[in-house]
């Protein structure tokens, strides 16, 4: 079992809050696929002939690419890699390039999950964030992609943007609901320092949302959305009746995964590696016949850190068996008078060898986990 | 003997005084102007960039005046509070000094003091007024001050300028028609005194003296008064650029010892040398064995650098004999060291020479003075540690050591200065005008009060025109309590300080409010308390934090991610911990920043 990520590093225009590779130049678009396709089959060895049952095209804007460049991708991937029988098919997309003539090109290519930039349905923070759709083209992409088959939809929802939004969240809860979609993957803003929003906030201009609200924020999204049947999978994803995406559930489990295309990350078990994050450094390294990766081989820590990092984000846990029988780690006892204490405070909760976060805890997830990590 | 005169040098800091001193070597030929590098006689790195000569040191220049060779040794002197004793052991070694004031600024306080000090060793005083090159010189006005200070004449006072070379031959002449030869007999029973010492890793303590009496020759057994100690002075010599070993150094002069001392803390400054076989019938007066003044503890940050930070003490010992230490345990911060102090400055040199020169990271904690906790049968216990205070039911009194201060300033500066010590806790005894505008006030005042910030606060309400200076006077019954500081609910003894009642209510508000604002938000809410025996008379709270989570954690996320919680993780190790709160560092320096 193991995972392909295909990064495309284009966007319309830039989203003022997204510090993701990619460039708003089309004009290298063909050569980028074409580039793809050589590093697929360049790295047709990385996964060690693992069953590919997940491939995710992120991004960038996945979306801008043409359905015959998608699929050509497709046809790349298959060429060197086994595919699982039913794999599932993500594509990031914006509702404004999803047009239905679009939809049953996608959906006749394979692509089996949807993953649609909403982010909001207020058209003043639309704007605020300097996306290029409107909340109407939202609304009606969604209807379309069922009305062509989509049978699994995430919709991506931004909040703490601003700290006046209490209302307004309510509100794209609401809209969400309406819409029912099987997945949410629901992110409270940070202001990366890269960012539009992240020189704003450096000369002053905006400030971040205070913590408080912030928290309460992230309470009333996970409360909405569990009274509507979507279980908290992942601190920052919600899904129904177990649709879990595979593909990222299995970033967080440390299954393997092949990430092609600039600034994307590949994990082969043993080590990590990313691709340099720029286009035509990118390109030309692979027309030269170089993968321009950066490895770094991971230890036995390294992995031990990761697992209780991803772990304690997830539903699943930190696997506490796993990590004395695999990893000869004793978690609880290395830090046994802050997991007493973490416990007394009910931050964190024990359930079959497993070490999960209370809904307290999730707010903490980060403090904890540096708490708990081993070096 | 006639041809010899010892002198130092008396100036404010800035006046000059090391840029002086080089155009002197260089006039008398002690050294070559390739070997002339700027401050030749700082060479310590930390002295530079503080302007202040920590330990003294001496040069020897010969110099021909009308047909005559003439020896001038000049004497540094150090420039702080901290180190007065020093200064006033090297004074004595002199019979005159050169009174540096910069033309464009004017006497300082600190030098005023000085020169009370050199009066009092009835040296001879020759007036500089150095500078004169500067576009904003106003040497007329300044001599008009140096005049009215000293009661000197119009043509008792040199016109300078070290930079430019001006009147360093009219200095020299005065140095030489003006400053007393020596007085002393070559033949008369061995009595020197040791004004300076130095380290040097090879050969051990050089010590610097002044013969005032006798002749000290190579290969001699000499014996040190005080401390009682004999040695064979293995190499004697005079201190040029380089030292120049002779046979012999007679009465008048200065030179140096090497006799394979290792330890600092063998040669006292002040002590008198004598030979072991005829000894001299009185040491020379003035010597105290020089006590520390302010106790701390010191502690590595990390906790397993307890051996390191050992070895770096024992070494930082052997050239600075003032410092003194003993091993001690804190319940907050481990294992470390309890140590003394000739104050607070000499506090902040060593805790920056553990750090330049041995690469050690400590924490120090609140500095204490020594108090004497006085038992119901009279006698009593050196307290110098917050810890080490009994029981208050079972001791009659405490006692803590009190100081008396001169401070010289301006007159319009009286009013902030009286205040800041009524404030301390001090009482004025005496008011003397110098000049028409130059007060020197006399107080009283607790030690304890004036070792934190006293000296800076001084300085602010006078615009920098104060000096300090201040002797022990004894020790006096005082309301003292022990204030300690409760983090939920569990002492922090590194934190904990010995406070006058009346002050202790303000100190313990102050103090919470500080930790609270150094204290980062935690897991856990955390409580803050000040407390005296069991009665909290402060508290504070830090709220728990409320939200630490990034919201992505994918596949390109996941390394950078990790490495950020690491690093978070580790910045947590160094801290330390008492009832699960993590401590920076910071917070336990903050007593010393109070406001
Ligand atoms: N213009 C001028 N500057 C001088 C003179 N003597 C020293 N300085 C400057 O004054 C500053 C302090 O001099 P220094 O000899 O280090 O003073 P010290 O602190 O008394 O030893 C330095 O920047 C020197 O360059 C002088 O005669 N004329
Ligand atoms: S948020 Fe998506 S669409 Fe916007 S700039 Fe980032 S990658 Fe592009």
């Amino acid at each position: 079992m193991a995972g392909i990520y295909i990064h495309i590093p284009f966007c319309k225009q830039a989203c003022y809050y997204c510090d993701f590779h990619f460039s708003t130049l089309p004009g290298q678009r063909e050569a980028m696929v074409t580039a793809i396709l050589s590093e697929l089959e360049m790295q047709k060895g990385y996964l060690q002939n693992e069953t590919i049952n997940t491939i995710y095209f992120g991004g960038g804007t996945p979306s801008i690419l043409t359905s015959g460049e998608l699929g050509n991708i497709l046809e790349g991937i298959n060429k060197n890699f086994s595919i699982a029988k039913n794999p599932e098919i993500t594509l990031e997309a914006n509702p404004d390039d999803l047009s239905l003539k679009k939809l049953q090109e996608l959906f006749q290519l394979g692509i089996n999950r949807l993953s649609i930039g909403v982010q909001t349905f207020h058209p003043e923070l639309l704007k605020y964030l300097n996306r290029a759709h409107d909340e109407h083209e939202a609304i009606h992409c969604i209807l379309m992609a069922r009305k062509v088959g989509f049978e699994k939809i995430n919709i991506d929802l931004i909040y703490n943007i601003k700290s006046d939004q209490h209302q307004s969240l309510r509100y794209d809860l609401t809209k969400i609901m309406e819409l029912k979609p099987e997945h949410i993957s629901a992110y409270s803003l940070t202001i990366e320092p890269n960012t539009v929003f992240g020189n704003w906030k450096k000369k002053g201009k905006i400030k971040e949302v205070k913590d408080e609200y912030a928290a309460r924020q992230f309470e009333l999204v996970a409360e909405v959305l569990e009274e509507n049947g979507y279980e908290q999978y992942e601190i920052s994803n919600f899904a129904q009746d177990q649709k879990y995406s595979q593909h990222n559930s299995n970033y967080w489990k440390q299954v393997k995964y092949l990430g092609v295309g600039p600034s994307a990350h590949s994990f082969d078990g043993l080590s990590r590696q990313y691709n340099v994050a720029n286009n035509a450094q990118y390109l030309k390294s692979i027309s030269s016949g170089n993968i321009p990766a950066t490895k770094e081989i991971l230890d036995r820590k390294t992995l031990v850190n990761e697992h209780i990092m991803l772990g304690l984000r997830t539903m699943w846990g930190c696997d506490l068996e796993l990590l004395k029988t695999k990893y000869e780690f004793d978690l609880i006892h290395q830090n046994e008078n802050l997991v007493d204490g973490m416990f007394n405070k009910g931050l964190i909760k024990l359930e079959k060898d497993r070490l999960l976060l209370t809904k307290k805890g999730k707010l903490l997830a980060d403090e904890i986990t540096a708490e708990l990590l081993w070096v | 003997m006639k041809n010899i005169r010892n002198f130092c040098i008396i100036a404010h800091i800035d006046h000059g005084k090391s840029t002086l001193a080089d155009r002197l070597l260089e006039f008398t030929h002690t050294v070559t102007d390739r070997e002339m590098q700027n401050q030749l006689l700082d060479d310590m790195d930390l002295e530079r960039e503080r302007g202040i000569t920590i330990k003294s040191h001496a040069i020897q220049m010969n110099y021909e005046y009308e047909n005559q060779e003439y020896i001038l040794n000049l004497i540094d002197t150090p420039g702080h509070v901290d180190f007065s004793y020093e200064v006033s052991r090297s004074i004595a070694a002199c019979e005159g000094a050169l009174l540096i004031v910069d033309a464009s600024q004017g006497i300082e306080a600190q030098t005023i003091s000085n020169l009370y000090l050199a009066l009092e060793h009835d040296l001879e005083i020759i007036p500089v007024i150095n500078k004169i090159d500067l576009p904003g010189a106003e040497p007329e006005v300044v001599k008009d001050q140096v005049m009215d200070l000293l009661g000197c004449a119009d043509e008792d006072v040199i016109y300078a300028s070290g930079k430019e070379g001006i009147g360093i031959t009219e200095i020299l002449e005065a140095i030489i028609t003006r400053i007393e030869s020596p007085e002393g007999n070559p033949d008369s029973p061995l009595q020197a005194m040791i004004f300076d010492s130095e380290f040097n890793s090879y050969r051990g303590v050089e010590v610097i003296f002044r013969v005032f009496n006798g002749t000290l020759r190579k290969g001699d057994k000499v014996k040190f008064v005080n401390t009682g100690k004999v040695y064979n002075a293995e190499e004697i010599g005079v201190l040029k650029l380089q030292n120049t070993p002779k046979e012999s150094i007679s009465a008048g002069n200065v030179g140096y010892l090497i006799s394979g001392i290792k330890e600092a803390s063998e040669v006292k400054v002040g002590d008198t040398i004598t030979h072991q076989a005829k000894p001299c019938q009185n040491a020379i007066k003035g010597f105290e064995d020089v006590k520390p003044m302010v106790f701390a503890g010191i502690y590595p940050v990390d906790t397993s650098e307890f051996e390191e930070l050992r070895a770096s003490m024992e070494k930082l010992q052997l050239n600075d004999a003032s410092l003194v230490w003993e091993p001690e345990t804190s319940a907050a911060l481990g294992f470390g060291f309890r140590c003394g102090f000739l104050g607070m400055l000499h506090m902040e040199i060593v805790q920056e020479r553990l750090e330049r020169e041995f690469d050690m990271t400590v924490i120090t904690t609140v500095p204490s003075v020594e108090f004497r906790a006085v038992k119901t049968d009279g006698t009593y216990q050196e307290v110098n540690a917050p810890s080490e205070m009994p029981e208050p039911n079972t001791i009659s009194h405490i006692e803590e050591p009190f100081i008396k201060a001169q401070i010289i300033t301006k007159s319009e500066f009286i009013g902030p200065v009286i205040a800041l010590c009524m404030d301390k806790r001090g009482v004025i005894i005496n008011q003397t005008y110098l000049t028409s505008d130059r007060v020197e006030l006399i107080f009283e005042l607790p030690l304890s009060e004036i070792v934190f910030d006293f000296f800076d606060k001084l300085k602010t309400i006078s615009r920098g025109y104060a000096s300090l200076d201040y002797e022990l006077i004894g020790y006096r019954q005082s309301s003292m309590v022990k204030l300690d500081i409760m983090l939920n609910g569990e002492k922090v003894d590194a934190l904990s300080a010995i406070v006058h009642r009346d002050k202790a209510y303000d100190w313990g508000k102050r103090l919470c409010e500080k930790l609270r604002s150094l204290l980062p938000r935690q897991m856990f809410e955390i409580a803050i308390q000040a407390a005296i025996g069991t009665k909290v008379i402060a508290r504070e709270s830090v709220k728990a934090l409320r939200k630490n989570v990034l919201a992505k954690c994918y596949g390109g996320d996941i390394t950078r991610k990790r490495k950020l919680l690491e690093k978070q993780k580790k910045g947590k190790k160094r801290m330390r911990n008492v009832g699960n709160v993590e401590i920076p560092q910071e917070a336990f320096m903050a007593v010393l920043k109070l406001d």
